[in-house]
């Protein structure tokens, strides 16, 4: 439990330094708001839209391919700190996990999911 | 016992962070702030469970929730067009009944709490060592069959979500 206290203290020093710098700017700079700040980006070329853009649909097909191999992760995890005292067995269910979902992977690519197009 | 007056303390600060994160979730008019709140919430449930000495559940609550299922929703909104930047209108219509069904809930809760042995519990409990070589050994001597059918179900939400997905499309 003790080696989470440093988890802890560089969540909270983490936290802190962002907070700590906002702070310290507030009360440094000088409060003159004019319209032209609020834009996106101050390089003298005016942005065309908004900043909230809608992204290309194909990452979203990647992204539901990745929560599945995601998932198989957390079942490999336990496996591999535990494969010394198991022996063959084991790498025998191992093989037959990831084969099932191997078989996924090849329908996706067959249906050309992972092609960028 | 000093030390675990200190847990008590880092598990009072993390069910507020819990409680305000999820609050803001339901009650933000930004979508994409609710789903950055979620991640705030999803990551500090993960601190209860390194309280609770499961490290190896706190590491899959990280990996899979705050890793993979709410970028996801990220990305969902992202994919939406205009989604993100539109104000949401965030009001139960049904208050009347949703405080009903939230008082019962709690005080059903209570009486179950109360019931069980919680508050005191033994806190010098001593929690297993290297839970994840038993977790494992138990995944892949007793429990063959059901480690075996998650691969079938992960394959078929994989099928699932692309047959969607590729409808959607087109």
């Amino acid at each position: 439990m003790s080696e989470y206290v440093a988890v802890l203290m560089f969540i909270l020093a983490g936290a802190g330094i962002v907070l700590v710098t906002f702070f310290m700017a507030r009360m440094l700079r000088p409060h003159n708001p004019y319209p032209q700040k609020d834009i996106n980006y101050e390089c003298a070329e005016l942005p065309v839209g908004s900043s909230w853009i809608q992204f290309n649909n194909r990452f979203y097909i990647f992204a539901l391919i990745f929560v599945i191999f995601d998932v198989e992760v957390i079942f490999l995890f336990p496996w591999a700190v535990a494969f010394g005292q198991l022996g063959l067995f084991a790498l025998v269910e191992m093989v037959v996990f990831i084969l099932i979902l191997l078989f996924g992977l090849f329908y996706a690519w067959k249906k050309g999911v992972l092609k960028w197009v | 016992m000093t030390e675990s007056a200190d847990i008590g303390i880092v598990f009072w600060v993390l069910s507020f962070v819990i409680l305000v994160s999820a609050f803001m979730v339901v009650s933000l008019k930004n979508i994409f702030h609710c789903a950055l709140f979620l991640i705030m919430c999803l990551f500090s449930v993960a601190g209860i469970f390194v309280l609770l000495d499961a490290e190896f559940l706190a590491a899959a609550q990280v990996l899979i929730y705050v890793g993979a299922v709410a970028i996801l929703m990220i990305f969902a909104i992202m994919l939406t067009s205009n989604l993100a930047s539109r104000k949401i209108r965030q009001v139960n219509e049904n208050v009347s009944v949703g405080v009903f069904v939230s008082v019962l809930f709690a005080l059903a809760s209570i009486i179950l709490i109360a019931q069980t042995h919680i508050w005191h519990y033994k806190t010098d409990f001593t929690p297993v060592e290297n839970s994840i070589v038993i977790l494992g050994k138990y995944l892949m001597i007793q429990y063959v069959l059901p480690f075996e059918v998650v691969s079938i179900l992960l394959l078929a939400s994989l099928i699932g979500a692309i047959v969607l997905a590729r409808k959607e499309r087109s």
